[in-house]
Order: structure tokens, then sequence, then C-alpha cells
């Protein structure tokens, strides 16, 4: 079944005489990083999502890789919304909730721009690598040079597109760059299988490059890791 | 009251329904007991039951609706007795969120019930009269075992659900439990893993209503042809009020009068709540069985599977179900911090676990009603595991 959040937004709209329609993908629609997080995970692999929002990272999961996926999520209108298109999701927070699940109940957690809105973000992380197998995170970077143009030149706390808030409404309390959450990965014992930056437009930045042109250039990064 | 003996009354009809109901009706005798928790056991055993919809080829597609304290297995037709539509004719029928055209649904009444499933209302085939207090106290997990019978007669090896709020919940989540191979998908709606000293408390006060009133007899009243109707009244009363919010009556009655201008300075049902509830009380006594509101409370009183199990995640270990837990905002007979004590336990077991909270101010009775978000929720649900085991 296709499920409606996911449906191309102009299917419905006439197309001009002679045109031939291209079929829309999933995957045309989809975040950036959703797509990268999904070639990181293993067919038919079982998944937590934390902070699934309203599941579209777990449909897209479900659809293109047959996983066993479920998700936790903090506000009730996702949940909601998830359960109503068939998902197995509960309410819940990351920095709460993730102490009942047993070590490596599953291949993969998944925690997609997230971690920066957590109380406890080196707990969380912890955790997430206790209960899966793999961890997947995506973290967007306040080291991109965007941000340090704001602080720098103006003289005021970062607002961009990807992160519109202004400091005082945010729901991200914790920020960090892609060098700093290098660091998080080693105090946490986390081994990075695979790192990818992806620049504003979501495309990868460079990908032989060092850490400090990854920290200036990528707007985000997605990791994949697992204990050490 | 003196009624005359010919013009059948609704209590007549009600009892009538105690051996002979209104339902199909599957008859155990003593090659095939109900071992019950309390040591006893339960022989011959009738279970009446109603089903909705058909059973597929591989028999696959059948949903069992476990009903609440009051409710019977007249979850989707009018009901014999009061002629009222069904407890759950918003839910279930064609096209409904439990949809009558893809699943058979089976609803049956409860062990200890009054409408047609061995209860203290029927009559012990050993003395030829009503069981009345002879009958055993019976548990949740002893009506999930009756069920089972059931949909083992019926030649159902795995349920694709099993649905029920309240009471119904308890019986889900023993289900899940006692027969985790048989359940594919499971629905506890509005209930917890063991009934709290506040509902323990609500339920007593309500049985000792109904054993306070003379007409009670020791539980006799049925041979002596009478019937406890003030002591029943005044329990379903106290209970009902726990089955509303605040809100709600607010909302419904506030401090309006009932069909008077002022105030009359006497124990009169004044206010429009008291009358509303004073309706509720008599009306309740004419259908339901004093002696089986006590057997049913008792039973809810005494469900805790963690005690049962030894804990509440080895309640759930190595299941295989998956679980869509519901709870409502301004429930507070069953909380939403019950609902999310199951579902840590459930996390515990890794288990595939969705949990919803419903926004409604309607209170413990939220799931009985017109909830379009609680509709929706079950209807996908559903459908996700629908898509799971392959159903079309």
């Amino acid at each position: 079944m296709t499920t409606p959040a996911l449906k191309p937004a102009r299917e419905d709209a006439a197309l001009p005489f002679g045109t031939i329609a291209e079929p829309v993908s999933l995957r045309a629609l989809a975040r950036a990083d959703h797509l990268l997080i999904a070639e990181m995970v293993a067919p038919g692999a079982r998944v937590l999502d934390v902070g699934c929002g309203e599941g579209e990272l777990l449909r897209l999961l479900i659809e293109t890789k047959g996983v066993d996926g479920r998700g936790i999520e903090l506000s009730q209108a996702g949940v909601n919304a998830s359960v109503a298109h068939g998902l197995s999701v509960i309410q819940g927070d990351a920095d709460t909730d993730l102490d009942n699940y047993p070590d490596d109940a599953f291949d993969f957690v998944i925690l997609s721009q997230t971690l920066q809105a957590t109380r406890r973000p080196k707990e969380v992380m912890e955790n997430l690598l206790r209960i899966g197998r793999h961890v997947v995170v995506s973290v967007p970077n306040f080291g991109h040079w965007r941000m340090r143009a704001q602080i720098v030149l103006r003289g005021r706390m970062p607002v961009t597109k990807s992160l519109p808030d202004t400091w005082y409404d945010t729901q991200n309390i914790h920020f960090c760059t892609i060098r700093d959450f290098v660091d998080l990965c080693d105090i946490t014992g986390a081994k990075i299988e695979r790192a990818v930056a992806l620049n504003t437009s979501g495309h990868p930045v460079q990908l032989r490059a060092p850490w400090w042109f990854w920290n200036l250039f990528g707007a985000q990064a997605v990791f994949l890791l697992r204990r050490n | 009251m003196a009624r005359p003996r010919a013009i059948p009354t609704t209590a007549d009809a009600a009892r009538l329904e105690a051996d002979q109901p209104h339902s199909e009706v599957v008859r155990f005798d003593a090659s095939r007991t109900l071992p019950l928790d309390s040591g006893q056991t339960l022989s011959p055993v009738q279970i009446a039951y109603q089903t909705y919809g058909a059973l597929n080829a591989d028999r696959s597609n059948a949903i069992l609706l476990c009903h609440a304290l009051t409710a019977d297995q007249h979850a989707a037709n009018p009901h014999p007795v009061t002629d009222k539509p069904g407890w759950w004719d918003l839910m279930v029928g064609p096209g409904l969120p439990i949809d009558t055209n893809r699943y058979f649904v089976i609803c049956s009444n409860v062990i200890g019930g009054c409408m047609g499933s061995t209860g203290p209302a029927s009559t012990n085939p050993a003395t030829g009269r009503t069981y009345g207090l002879d009958f055993p106290v019976v548990t949740i997990r002893d009506m999930v075992r009756a069920q089972n019978m059931l949909i083992e007669h019926l030649g159902i090896e795995t349920l694709f659900s099993v649905i029920g709020g309240s009471m119904g919940g308890m019986q889900v989540l023993e289900w899940t439990a006692s027969f985790p191979d048989k359940v594919f998908s499971a629905v506890p709606i509005a209930c917890a893993a063991k009934h709290s000293a506040q509902n323990i408390a609500f339920h007593e006060v309500g049985r000792q209503a109904v054993m306070a009133d003379p007409e009670w007899l020791e539980g006799r009243y049925a041979t002596e042809g009478k019937i406890p109707r003030k002591g029943l009244s005044v329990a379903r009363m106290a209970a009902h009020v726990t089955y509303l919010s605040e809100a709600a009556l607010q909302r419904k009655f506030g401090r309006e009068l009932q069909e008077r201008d002022q105030r009359t300075f006497t124990f009169d049902a004044d206010f429009q709540v008291e009358s509303y509830l004073r309706h509720q009380g008599s009306s309740f006594v004419e259908r339901f069985d004093a002696n089986s509101y006590l057997y049913i409370t008792r039973a809810m009183d005494y469900f805790d599977l963690a005690v049962d199990y030894g804990s509440l995640p080895k309640a759930f270990a190595d299941t295989r179900t998956r679980f869509c837990l519901v709870s409502f905002t301004s429930d507070w007979l069953f909380p939403t911090s019950g609902a999310r004590d199951i579902v840590h336990a459930l996390n515990a077991a890794a288990a595939n676990v969705s949990f919803v909270e419903i926004k409604s101010d309607k209170g413990h009775d939220a799931f009985l009603l017109d909830e379009p978000e609680f509709f929706a929720t079950v209807r996908g649900f559903l459908e996700g595991c629908a898509r799971a085991r392959g159903l079309p």
C-alpha cells in the first residue's frame, strides 16, 4: 500500500498533452539524510527509529528495505499518525524510555536529527550503542561556515533554513559540530564504520576529505556506528 | 413492588438469558471440564457467543472481542433484553474499524456472566436451582481459558487479533500471556496489568451495597423470586461515576435542576445528575444479575499479571504478538500510567508494540464512544497487522 505522505505531491495535476509522465519515486521526495540512512540499513533488519516523527523514515525503510521497524516519538500527534498508518510506534522520550530495552534488542537503532534535542546526549548515545548492534546517527553541524559566519560576523545565534528556530524557542538544546560528535563517539566507545557529510542541498560533501573540511562545509553528517 | 406475573418484565427476560440465551451456544459436558485458578473445577460449562462476518478458508481472519464488566456478547447487534444497539456498534461492522467484511469477529459472554455463559445466575444441574453463591469464584484467566475452549471448538488455531477495553483489556493481556502462540495481534484498551487499590475499593463499595440489600438473601434471591434492586442500583450508580470524568459530568449536567425551577428542600432528585444516575441504576438492575456483579468485580480485583507470571516482562517473555495499547487522557479508572507500565514491560521483552494516548474528556467510557482518532488507531493498526499476516 502506498502511504499518503509519501505520495508524489503532484500526482493529481493534469499533465500537458504530449508530456511523458515521469514516475515520481519515493526517493525523489524523501529527505536526503533519510535516503542515506536507508542505504546504511541492512534489508530485513530489526530497526528502532528514535524520534521517528510521523514515521516517514520508518515507512521508507519498510517499503525499500523490508525492515521490521519500530519507533519512539515524543509528540503524541506524531505517534497517533504513525500508528494510524500501521506503524509500530510508542509515545516516549529518548532520555528516559531507552533504559527498558534489553541489550542488542535491535540490528539498527536510528537517531535522526534528534540528538541535539535530548537532555543528556552522552547517556542517550550509550543507550543506543547498548540496545543496537549498529547505530545510525545524523546530526546537524553547528560548525558549518554559515553558522560560524553568523556568530563571527553578525554576533548572532545562527538561524538557517534547516534550523529555522530562534534561540529562545528552539527544541535543540545540545548543539555540536561534526568534530565534537566524533569526540563523543570516542568517549562513548563507538566505532565509526561509515560517515558521510551532506551539504545544504543534501548532496554528499567530497568523500575523502579531512574532518576539518567536513566540519566547515557539511550542513549535517550521518554516522554508522557500532560498539567498540 | 408487586408486578402482575403474566406480563414478562425486562428482568424476567434477562433471567431467561442465563440458561437459554438468544445467542449461539456451546455446551461442554463432563468430558471437558474447566479447571479454575481457585483449584476448583467447573462442569458442565456453557458458553454463549455471537459472531459477525465469515471465517476465511484458512481460518486466519478471526478476531476475538473481550467485553467489559457489565457488557456481554452482543457487541454489534441489538441487545435481546433491552433492544439497545450493541456496545461496540460504532467499532464493529461492515466498513467499520473492525471490519466484518474482512474479519470473522467472535464475542462470547464471560463465565461468571449472566447472558448465557455459565455463571451464578445459571441453573446448577446438580441441584436444579440457580447457582447463586455455590458458583465458584472465577478469575480473568479462568474467563480466558473458557474463551480458549470456544476458540478450539470453532476450529481456530490462531486468532488474528484479540481486542477489548477495560476488563476486556485485562482478558486481552491474559490471552497474550496464557496463549502467546495463539494471538497474532492484541489491542488492550483502557486497562492495566493489575487492578489498582482505588479500583478494588470502588468494587468493594459496590459489592457491599449489593450484599446490604435485604433482598439479596445471602445470594439466594433468585430461588426466592426476589432481586436486590436497591443494592445493585446503588452499586451501579457509584461505579458509573468512575466511568465518566469531572469534565464530562460538568458538560452534560453542570448544576442544572431536573424538571423544576428551584430546589425542593427534600432528598428528591433535584439535580439532573442525580436523576441520570438513578436512571442508570434502575435500568441496570433490570438486565444484570446481582451475583454476577459480585463475581465479575472479584475477578477484576484478583487480576495482577506480574504476580501470576513472576514479573510483567516475564508475562510477555519471547512474545511475538504485535501489541497496540490505547489509553484516554481523562480516564482516571485506568489512567495512562498503567498502559505505560505495560509498554515498558513489552519493551523489555523487545516486543512489537504501539501505544497511543487519545485526548478525550469522556473518561473511561471513551472507549465505547465516538472517538475518531481512536477509530483511526484501531483501523490503522489492524491494517498493518493484516499486511504482516498476508490477509487481503
